[in-house]
């Protein structure tokens, strides 16, 4: 993607944002990957490359809103390359590898009853992702990088 | 099928989104796990859904969806439909159940996701 048109009239290139992701507010929960929507809308990104950015944002913010307590979201745009990283001080995932199969989940009840929790987000990242590293310590929290090629 | 269409089909009603009625939906998913909605891609569909809450509407906004039914009645608050109506999202509301719903769909031609 070249040549598109970044706010204000700045060259997209090396575009960062931040967003804190509230861990007590699962109502609020998704407004960092809405905003990361718009953002990305506004530099002429391809629909399709949002998308399924924005998925892979979106179980991101989910999961540190149910399982870590919060944490932050940053992206960051190329003009080629939309780069995720969630930071979050939560639990860790012991097991990366088994945490990344369909259908493992640490969720409780109360989680499925909030429509979330079957073990799906973490492969759904990978399948939306160009890349995706999860790097964590257990008990020390998640760090979590997801790139999508535009 | 147009979200007209689908009001029609489940004896729905509106709650925001009255000028989209004459818009175009091509697929349908029928879901109380927003987890499973949010592995099903297809664009200009329509969530059917009986969880209330926020993210239901989040969901679809990621998703690019241009149309939420509540089945069994359910009915979402204000908030919810605010965050409707700022992404140009049609919601409708039905007092049918789940499988009713989606079999009328269905059944009027408005498929699921392929298996591939
Ligand atoms: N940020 C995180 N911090 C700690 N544990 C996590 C984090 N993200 C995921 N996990 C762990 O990995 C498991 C699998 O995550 P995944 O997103 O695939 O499924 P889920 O969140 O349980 O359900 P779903 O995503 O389908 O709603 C979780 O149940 C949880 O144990
Ligand atoms: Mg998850």
């Amino acid at each position: 993607m070249t040549g598109a048109p970044a706010p204000e009239g700045r060259r997209s290139e090396a575009l960062k944002e931040r967003y804190i992701v509230d861990g007590d507010d699962f109502q609020a929960a998704g407004s960092a990957s809405s905003a990361m929507k718009k953002l990305l809308r506004s530099l002429g990104v391809p629909p399709e490359a949002i998308r399924r950015a924005a998925i892979c944002m979106y179980e991101g913010e989910i999961n540190m809103v149910i399982h870590a307590n919060g944490g932050e979201a940053e992206v960051a745009f190329d003009g080629e390359t939309i780069t995720m990283t969630l930071a979050d001080s939560g639990p860790g995932i012991p097991d990366p590898e088994l945490a990344l199969r369909e259908g493992w989940s640490t969720a409780t009840d109360a989680i499925r009853d909030l429509g979330f929790g079957a073990g799906m987000g973490l492969p759904n990242m990978k399948r939306n992702s160009d890349e995706m590293t999860i790097d964590s310590t257990a008990g020390q929290g998640t760090t979590i990088t997801m790139t999508v090629r535009v | 099928m147009t979200i007209g269409e689908v009001r029609t089909l489940l004896d729905a009603r509106v709650l925001c989104g009255e000028e989209m009625l004459e818009q175009t939906v091509l697929s349908a998913c029928g879901s109380d796990m927003m987890s499973d909605v949010l592995a099903f891609v297809k664009e200009q569909s329509v969530l059917l859904t009986g969880l209330v809450n926020p993210q239901v509407i989040r969901t679809a906004e990621m998703m690019d969806m241009r149309c939420v039914v509540f089945v069994r009645g359910k009915m979402p608050d204000e908030a919810m439909l605010a965050l409707a109506r700022s992404h140009d999202m049609a919601v409708l509301t039905t007092p049918l159940r789940m499988y009713t719903a989606c079999g009328r769909l269905y059944e009027a031609g408005l498929k699921g996701e392929d298996l591939s």
